[in-house]
Parts: C-alpha cells; structure tokens; sequence
C-alpha cells in the first residue's frame, strides 16, 4: 500500500487546507488519535453534566413560570423562563461553531470523523424542550472519549448515558414483578424501545441472531437502567424486574438485580462475532463505499474479532488496507462534513466565526444543513444519518449545496482567494480539468468559488 | 432592497432565455397524463396507534387494554357506526366521514412480523415485497413501470424525507417546495459541464434546473422591486434555511399544485407517530398535521380534482394492544390504513376485526392483521389506473394474492 497524504486527509480526514500539511503517513494519523485532543482544548464545547444541569434549570424555571400564570410575577418569570430559553438555543449554536472550527483548524481530523461517525452510530436526540441542545455534549462527554478505545467501553457509556435511556424510553422501564410497578398506583410496565435497538442498530444488527425473545428478556434486564435529576444515570434495583434472563442463550442476573449483570451483558454483546462483523461493515461503508470490498470488511472484522473489540486494531487494518485506498473519490460527504470542508478550505479563522452573532452562526452554516437533507443532531431516528450516496444527492439537496457554495463563502472568508489557486487548495491532486476549466472561465470569484465546492470532486471523497 | 416573487419572476426569464439555450436540457412536452385519476400516497412514518386513531370501543377489551388511552364516545371521541369511534384530533376530518370521502381499514398490516423495526417495516411497506430485498425500488415505481405514456412529471416524491416507495427505473419528479437554484447562465453551464461525467450529481443537477423553472413558471403573484445580480446572490443566501412554516401543509398545498397539472401520483410522508411515551399528547400532534394535510390537498386540487382523487395514508406496523407503562404504546402488528377523497367509498370502516382478547392477539400482545394491506393497494391501483390484476400480482407487489375487491372506490 502507497500512502497518499491529500487522499488521506480527504477520505478519512477533515479535507485539505491550505495552511494545514496533511498527514505523512497513517502511523502519524493513529499517533495524533492516541495523542492528546488538540482541537477539543483549543474549542471547548460543554460537557454533558454542565449541559444537563441547564436542563434542569430549565425545568424549573418553567415550573416556577407555570405556577404563576394568571397571578402576579407571572412577566417576571415568564421574562427568565423565555431569557434562559434564548440563552440555552445560542450555546447550542455557539457549540455548533466550535465543532466546525475543529475541523476548519485540526491536524487530527481523523478523529473529527470518528467522533461523527460514533455520535451517529449511538445516535440519541433530546426530545422534550428542555433536552433539545444536548446532542453536541453527549458527543463531546460520552462518545468523543472513548473513540480510541473498546467497542464495549463505548458501547456501554452511550447505553447508560441519560440522553440515550431517555431517547429511546428506557429510563421509565419498569419490570412487571419489580417492586417499583406493585407499588405504584399508575400502571407501570416495560418498553422494549432501547434494548431492540441495542440489538438491532449497536451491535448484531438487523440480520443478526436474535428473536423477539431475545429483545423482550434483554428489556427486562435492562429494567433499573433509569435518571435522576441530580445524579444523572442511576441503577434503581427496585425498577428491576425480579429473576434471571437468557440473552442469547446466556442467563444473566437471577439474585439481586445489580447494574454489573447489564454491564456483562452488553460486554457479551460487544464481542459477539456478529457484532464485530457489523461494525466493521459499517466502517468500511462510511469510510470507503457504499458497497466496500467483501475482503476489507471481513479483514477489519478479524481484526475486531482477535482484538476483542479493540478500535485503535480496527482502524490500524482500515488504514491499512489496499481496498481502503482506490484513487476513484467515491463516497459522498453528508452536509456537515461538506460544509465542515469547504470552510476548512477557504481556511475560515477562527476570529471569524467567534465574532458571527448567534443568528449569523446559525443563518450561514446551521440551518442550511437542513434543505441539504440533514436537520442537524435530529436525523429521523436511532439508525442516524443515511451512508448511500443516492440519498444525499436528490435534486433539492443538491440544490441546497450549490445555493449554500455560491452566497455563504463570500460571507465567511475575508476576502476570496483566486478560484485557481482555491481549486489546488481544496482539492490537490484532484483538481480534475473539469475543475480547473471552470475556475478559470467562471464570471465571478463568488461563482468560480461555489462551482470548485459544488463539483463532484470536492463532494466525494 | 427587499426582495420579493416578482424580482424572482424577473429573474426567472431571464433564466429561462438560457435555459432553451443550454445544451444540457432536452426541451420537454409533456404528452397527454395517461389516466386520469389522481393517487396520494402518505406514508405515516413511525407506526400509527391503529386502536387509538380508529378505536374500537364496542370491542368488550378494549377498555381493559387501554386504561390512560381510553377512548370511546364517552371520552369525546367521534362515534363512527356504533362499533368504532374516531380520535378527536381528526374530527376536523368529520364532514369528510360524513360525506362519504373518508374511510378508514382496520386491521391490516404488511407481511412484515417479529422483528417491528421501523426501518424495515417502513422499506418493507415501500417496497411492496413479501420480505426485504425482493425486488427493486418501491411499488409506487414499479407501478410506473407498467403503465404506458409515463413521464417524469407523472409521478412526484415530496419534501426532504427519502421515498423509497418511488425509486426505482422508471422516471419520477421529487422535489421539495421552494428549493429553487438560481445561478446566473454561465454558473449553470458550468455546473452542468463539472458534473457532466458523475451520472449522479447530472442528474440531480438537471432535474433541480428544470424543476426551479417549473416552480418559477408556476408561482408568483405578488408584486415587487426590480432585479440585479446582486438580487441573485442574496438570494440565494435567503434560500440557504429551509422554508419556516407548517412543512406539512406546504408540501401538501405542493402537491395538489403538480396534481392540477399534468402529475398523478404524489407521494410524500408524515412522521411523528412512534407513541411509546405519554401518547395522548403525541398523537393528537400528529393526526392534527394529517388532517390539515388532507384539508389542504382538498382545498387544493378544487372539487373536480377532488373529485377523482384518492388519499391513501398507510403506516409500518400498529402497536401493542395494551399500553404501556409510560402512557404510550410499543411496536406492534396489525394497523390501519385512512382513504379519503372523492374517489373513494368512504363512511365506512372496512376491514374483518379479529377482537382483543388474548387468543386473538397477534403473539399475544399485537393487533391480528386480517388482511395484506398491499392487496388493499392493488385493488385501490386497479381501480385508478386500470393496471391488470395480473401484473400488479407479480410485478408491483410481487407473490400477492389480490382477492375479492375490497370495494374501497366508487
């Protein structure tokens, strides 16, 4: 295997810049992933447990509103609630604009990549008002620290995370014969929502070998998996349902319910060979083609298989790979990668994007994700964001990237470069003649600009 | 400057000028439609509650399952025909019912079973099979495919969503409203000449330019200032976030827009409808968006079209007889379809009811379907585009038995 920097950068990295070398080889890549995370000191975006006491806050402070309606000191309230609201919507985007300026400015953007394609994997979205803003934190606190580690410590920290029990209902589950559902008045009762998904979309996968058995007893162990306000995630053993249950074949629990019978479970599941096949499919999806090389993916499943799970194995053989390094651009960037690259091309500095008012923020570089077909950290479901190229290139969204390339440039550079020298910037090598004929015969800079981004050649990789 | 319809209006003919000079379009005529009738299909996304929508509050368990969820004229619900009753959030609906343009089937359901995953139960019921990866593309498509004088324009995919139930070989529109591109005639050929050897992006190139002009071609009335290039650029910037609004309401005032034209069939969904917590307030959200959906396409097409419309709107799968313990409901089996539309033989609630007492739930915890609800749909293609039986049994809903009419049309 030869290792093409540009190709390098472009296919598993944050896409070329022109102040920014790419990587020399995937050793250096792998190096710079174990390293220490330079772009998330030099960026912060809050963690999870700042952000979920403004969920909090948030709570009670409608609360406190509601209590007063019709009585005096209703404005007052109504005028914080609605204040720490605002408040709340602006750092969800000022979080947004860190995440950019990460890839606009990392020499690691391998790791940018891994870290949306984990969040995405563990896709888990606030659904109430007050939950709404803590997708960038969940991804920062529980997904973005163990992206060089194991499969199961991943796995278990997004399953126990109170984004995801409360997402996919979890977090109310009660067993039938717990204690929780003979004392309480109202009806309690079970909701198989996250432990079908744990199976269906974390681990084995749609085709793996489980039955509906399979989903109903994984429930009821995770029965106790719950929140509380102060504490976060919290195991409550008299939500639990009482006895033992067969995952698998395997019989967990049976004494006193106890979080580690959970844990072991979901540790079976990481190494299940089933798993190890699906995770690795969907790496050389995301990261190679839509329909990759049969040898590259049982490769990177050995691997995952002899590791144990192990990612650094896992990436180490993806990276290592023939099938991971065809010349053809292939796989089309999803918005955010699109527009994360076109900024990291025009070289977007950070002073600029901290001086755009909220509003700005959202108007140039937010909100136009969603006509591209991608509404921001609230994709459709749990199974995230689609990887077929045919979805993301329909009339309208492609529509929607080429109105984006030709206005928000202009709007985001000081000043633009020559489309000339902006087409070997962004694209190297691959600045086909294509591209270089239209960098030179566009009317405008803004035009020459928006045609480079809105060729194929910039929006696959 | 504000910018306005009428400045895109003048934008637009320009635009137009050079779109007849571009070599990357093929003038188009359309040909006459090759039916007349006219098809929606909404693909309620998420898994519709088929007991609360259409509630059974004549069957003796029904109470028993639905403790929080209860409903039944005594709860405000709208009674149907002494057996059923309809959920309020759809009373807006009721002078349809009354009318004869609104109907409902019970109990019905894809041959999708035990797995109640919405991705595959929402491909399965677009894709029209028995199970996964059994033919291409989706049924709405492979309909296409038999039907003689087809164009593009015929058949249109709406909004942001993905439409399975229309890819496929034969050609289909989809486009989302007001996502027009406005590039001045150089941009746009030499966005044409980058894209030219990527079939992709051509084509999706391509299909946006002609349908912005149609979108152009179509709109606009109100009046306004002049035109400039920098007009074009803001423009665009203004056009960089999607529409605000109802989306719903948008996409259905869309879709009677393409039907009073040359279209017959439009496809295009609603989300919102996987209930597993605190239902009551969830659902009635989602049923309102649908009602105003239908309102709108009604409104839209204006009685004639009205008239010879259908409205099919079908979902996943059901959910759990008994509701659980969160106030909501799990996934489940057996389901209900809606038709509305002057087409269609409304006022009634088709669909053989299979009871709720525990033998006669599906495992024992789901709706029992009763009925395929593809055969529904064939019967409803049949009746609108006199597709032959026997094509739409093997080739758009490959292995089916159609069966008895159902009646669901006039």
């Amino acid at each position: 295997m030869r290792f093409d920097g540009d190709l390098a950068e472009i296919r598993f990295g944050a896409g070329l810049s022109p102040l920014l070398p790419p990587p020399a080889s995937a050793a250096e890549m792998l190096e710079r992933l174990q390293g220490p995370d330079e772009a998330a000191e030099r960026f912060p975006v809050s963690g999870f447990a700042t952000a979920a006491a403004g969920a909090g806050t948030f709570q009670k402070l409608r609360r406190q509103r509601n209590r007063l309606a019709g009585k005096s000191g209703y404005e007052a309230a109504d005028k914080a609630f609605k204040d720490f609201r605002r408040a709340q919507n602006q750092a969800r985007i000022g979080w947004h604009g860190q995440r950019l300026l990460r890839h606009i400015h990392t020499r690691d953007g391998f790791r940018e990549r891994l870290v949306l394609f984990w969040a995405d994997h563990f896709t888990a979205q606030g659904k109430t008002p007050a939950l709404r803003v803590l997708a960038a934190p969940y991804a920062e606190s529980v997904i973005r620290p163990h992206v060089s580690g194991r499969f199961e410590d991943l796995l278990i920290a997004a399953v126990t995370s109170p984004l995801m029990l409360h997402y996919l209902d979890q977090f109310r589950s009660a067993g039938e014969g717990s204690r929780a559902a003979k004392r309480a008045k109202r009806l309690e009762g079970l909701n198989e929502n996250l432990a079908r998904e744990v199976l269906e979309l974390h681990t084995l996968g749609v085709g793996g070998p489980y039955s509906q058995t399979d989903v109903r007893q994984l429930a009821e162990l995770f029965t106790g998996l719950s929140i509380s306000r102060e504490k976060g995630f919290v195991f409550r053993p008299g939500m639990a349902e009482p006895g033992a249950e067969t995952v698998l074949g395997k019989t967990y629990g049976g004494g006193k319910p106890q979080l580690q019978q959970v844990l072991s479970a979901l540790r079976d599941l990481a190494r299940h060979p089933a798993t190890a096949r699906h995770i690795a499919w969907k790496l050389a999806v995301h990261f190679v083609s839509d329909t990759p090389d049969a040898a590259l993916v049982d490769y990177l499943a050995d691997r995952y298989q002899a590791s144990g799970g192990g990612l650094m194995a896992v990436y180490e053989a993806l990276l290592g790979h023939n099938a991971a390094w065809a010349p053809e651009l292939r796989n089309v960037k999803p918005p955010f990668d699109f527009v994360a690259s076109a900024c990291r091309a025009l070289a977007v500095p950070a002073e600029r994007i901290d001086a755009l008012k909220p509003r700005q923020l959202n108007r140039l570089l937010l909100a136009p994700l969603t006509p591209m077909g991608q509404a921001w950290e609230f994709s459709s479901g749990p199974d995230g964001w689609a990887e077929e190229d045919a979805a993301w290139i329909t009339p309208q969204a492609l529509a929607a990237r080429l109105r984006w390339a030709m206005a928000a440039p202009r709007r985001l550079a000081q000043g633009l470069p020559d489309p000339r020298d902006f087409a070997d910037a962004a694209l190297g090598g691959y600045a086909n003649e294509r591209v270089q004929f239209a960098a030179r015969a566009a009317e405008t800079q803004t035009e020459g600009i928006g045609l480079i981004l809105s060729s194929p050649a910039f929006q696959r990789r | 400057m504000q910018l306005t319809r009428r400045s895109l209006l003048t934008r637009s003919a320009v635009l137009g000028c050079s779109l007849a000079a571009s070599p990357l379009l093929t003038p188009v005529t359309f040909a006459a439609a090759p039916w007349d009738t006219r098809l929606v299909v909404i693909i309620l996304r998420g898994g519709m509650d088929a007991l609360d929508v259409v509630q059974p509050y004549g069957d003796p368990q029904y109470a028993g399952l639905r403790q929080s969820l209860s409903g039944g004229p005594a709860a405000g619900a709208a009674d149907l025909d002494g057996f059923y009753a309809l959920h309020p959030g759809l009373a807006p609906l009721l002078p349809l019912w009354r009318a004869g343009e609104l109907g409902f089937v019970q109990a019905v359901s894809t041959p999708y079973r035990d797995r109640r995953s919405h991705f595959d139960g929402q491909d399965l019921l677009e894709a029209g099979t028995a199970g996964l990866g059994q033919a291409e593309g989706g049924w709405l498509n492979r309909l296409l495919q038999q039907m003689p004088g087809v164009e593009a324009r015929t058949a249109f995919a709406i909004g942001q969503e993905r439409m399975l139930i229309l890819e496929g070989s034969a050609p289909v529109s989809q486009w989302a409203p007001g996502a027009g591109l406005l590039m001045s005639p150089q941009a746009e050929r030499l966005a044409g000449l980058l894209m030219e050897d990527d079939p992709l992006f051509h084509a999706a190139l391509n299909e946006a330019l002609e349908l912005t002009r149609q979108d152009m071609a179509l709109g606009g009335e109100d009046g306004g200032e002049g035109d400039s290039a920098e007009a074009g650029e803001d423009m665009m910037a203004s056009m960089m976030t999607a529409p605000k609004g109802k989306a719903h309401s948008e996409v259905a005032a869309y879709a009677a827009q393409q039907l009073r034209g040359d279209s017959r069939i439009a496809a295009f969904s609603i989300n919102g409808w996987d209930t597993h917590f605190r239902q009551a307030g969830a659902l009635k959200g989602a049923l309102g968006r649908l009602a105003e959906t239908i309102l709108a396409l009604q409104s839209g097409l204006g009685p004639e079209i009205w008239g010879k419309t259908a409205v099919a709107a079908v979902t996943e799968f059901g959910r759990t007889a008994r509701e659980n313990g969160t106030g909501g409901t799990d996934h489940g089996t057996g389901g209900a379809m809606l038709l509305a539309g002057g087409a269609v033989r409304g006022g009634r609630v088709l669909g053989r009811w299979p009871g709720l007492a525990e033998a006669d739930l599906y495992d024992r915890r789901d709706l029992m379907p009763t009925a395929d609800v593809r055969g529904q749909l064939a019967w409803l293609l049949h009746g609108l585009t006199g597709a032959g039986k026997s094509g739409l049994e093997t080739d758009v809903f490959p292995g089916l038995a159609m069966g008895r009419d159902p009646g669901l049309l006039l």
